[in-house]
């Protein structure tokens, strides 16, 4: 029983001490963006591997989202004689949920695990020990970037994601099983408020932070081994993908 | 002047250092032997700050550093370059914009200062022509050479030489430790060389000291280090610090 009592202390303590050190890693990251030198062309090269590169697996994902939400919707509605509102089905679920949620889960397992990788081979191949050698601080130099570059490309990937489902929904929707166009699309229109798109494009912002922020440190914090760097790689993925569901279902109970 | 003080570190539940003192010479090279997984590159790290000693004092000139951070360890950094062991080369830059990267970031030299400078010291290492190439497309012991201009471009007070001739085949290692020698009788800058070339560094070195079960079990003048009478310390300078490496030893 006591030995119970004491592993269970230990994993708390473990667990209090690990998030302490998530925290400042934030903290400390968010602390380095704001002074200078300002990489730009680091920024862009990150936005241009977490947005372009992730692109194909979002746009693919999105379209099949959007396929069978127009699948999955008009059969749902038509049982209410309302195939009409098919439009705002499928672009409401695309806009507050599964634009945001999905986009940034596919992103998660694209680029956030290379981020982890990327910084755990770092790690362990001393380089940011040696950044550390020439006064550089690898907070600035390493991982301020790709902060930036998922705050701003995360949101993004997710507007394409919406665009495309809805297209998606469109083509099932209206080419394949007869739903008129023009009632599609209308229905969007009169369904969507601001408030709605805000909240994806808050969503969009809050996951982009996790990504970068949970990646990051599981490569920075990466043990020195190859092991080591395939559970960081891991534990990356999976507690990124956890948190970020978790994170949704409290901002959606909060905006709605 | 870097000064250790009874500096001990526990790594992995291992004692890897166990009260070294030891204190380098002021513009001189200095080599530190010993047993491969003894703590050399560990010793290394302490003296700019990698590793915080869990017992003990490193000092550089009049400056404690162990217990530094931020601003002003950067401060003591900016005086020192390393090479380390396994290179460290930055994979996402070539070859020149890893030597190119300290003169950029820490000096902040302008761009045709810098083509010029890393351009001799890559023929220096014998990597002219290499400088568009990628760490992952050279050879281990290109990628050391790299690593070891990317140190000495800096022309700093204070280099830390991580094993580097390590993996060279013998020509090279001469060409690399006459470059060495040359450069320091240039700049005449503070050395700390670890190195498994014995007898060779006998040659190059102006002071010897041996690690041992944690501890510096000897320092001296390279003459004199030869002439070491202990028998454990003349047994590993003879046979050449090769054949007494224990299996169980080997790095990470
Ligand atoms: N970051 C670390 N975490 C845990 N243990 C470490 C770490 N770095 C080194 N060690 C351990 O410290 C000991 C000394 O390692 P070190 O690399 O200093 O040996 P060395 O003398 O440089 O050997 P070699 O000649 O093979 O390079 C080894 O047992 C190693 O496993
Ligand atoms: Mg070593």
């Amino acid at each position: 029983m006591t030995q119970v009592i004491a592993k269970l202390g230990r994993t708390t303590l473990f667990l209090l001490r690990e998030m302490g050190r998530m925290l400042l890693f934030l903290g400390a990251t968010i602390a380095w963006l704001s002074r200078p030198p300002f990489r730009p062309v680091q920024i862009l090269k990150q936005l241009h591997f977490i947005g372009f590169k992730s692109s194909f697996v979002v746009v693919l994902t999105a379209a099949f989202t959007g396929m069978v939400l127009g699948l999955q919707g008009y059969y749902s509605l038509r049982k209410f004689g309302a195939e009409a509102a098919l439009g705002s089905a499928v672009a409401l679920s695309m806009i507050r949920e599964l634009g945001p949620v999905l986009a940034s889960l596919m992103v998660t397992a694209r680029a956030g695990s290379a981020m982890t990788a990327e910084i755990g081979i770092m790690r362990i191949t001393e380089q940011i020990d040696a950044l550390d050698t020439m006064a550089i601080n690898p907070l600035q130099y390493l991982i301020s970037p790709k902060f930036v570059a998922a705050l701003l490309g995360v949101p993004l990937l997710v507007a394409i994601f919406d665009v495309v489902g809805i297209y998606g929904g469109y083509l099932v929707g209206v080419e394949l099983l007869g739903v008129s166009a023009g009632s599609y699309w209308s229905s969007i229109e009169s369904a969507v408020e601001w408030k709605d798109v805000y909240g994806g494009i808050l969503k969009s912002f809050s996951f982009g932070i996790i990504i970068s922020w949970i990646c990051c440190y599981k490569g920075y914090y990466t043990r020195m081994s190859a092991e080591g760097l395939g559970t960081a790689t891991t534990e990356a993925v999976v507690l990124t993908s956890v948190l970020i569901l978790i994170w949704d279902y409290f901002l959606t109970s909060v905006l709605l | 002047m870097i000064k250790l003080v009874g500096v001990e570190k526990t790594l992995g539940g291992q004692a890897v250092l166990r009260g070294v003192d030891l204190e380098i010479p002021v513009g001189k090279l200095t080599t530190i032997i010993g047993k491969s997984g003894e703590g050399k590159s560990v010793l290394l790290k302490h003296m700019i700050g990698l590793f915080q000693p869990d017992r003990g004092e490193v000092w550089v000139d009049q400056v404690e550093i162990s217990r530094l951070r931020g601003r002003a360890l950067n401060e003591i950094r900016k005086r020192f370059a390393m090479l380390f062991q396994g290179a460290a080369l930055f994979d996402s830059l070539t070859v020149f914009e890893n030597v190119a990267f300290p003169l950029r970031e820490k000096l902040g030299l302008a761009e045709g200062d810098v083509g010029r400078r890393v351009h001799e010291k890559l023929e220096q290492v014998g990597l002219h022509g290499m400088g568009h190439k990628y760490p992952a497309e050279l050879s281990g012991g290109m990628r050391k050479r790299a690593g070891l201009a990317r140190a000495l471009v800096m022309e700093p007070e204070i280099i830390l030489f991580d094993e580097p001739t390590t993996g060279l085949d013998p020509l090279m290692a001469k060409t690399i430790h006459d470059l060495i020698v040359d450069m320091h009788k240039t700049f005449g800058f503070t050395a700390v060389m670890v190195s498994h070339e014995i007898p060779k560094i006998f040659d190059i070195s102006d002071w010897v000291a041996m690690l041992k079960d944690g501890k510096i079990a000897a320092m001296a003048p390279s003459e004199e280090f030869q002439r070491i009478t202990d028998p454990e310390i003349a047994e590993f300078i003879s046979v050449g610090g090769t054949v007494t490496l224990s299996p169980g030893a080997r790095r990470r």
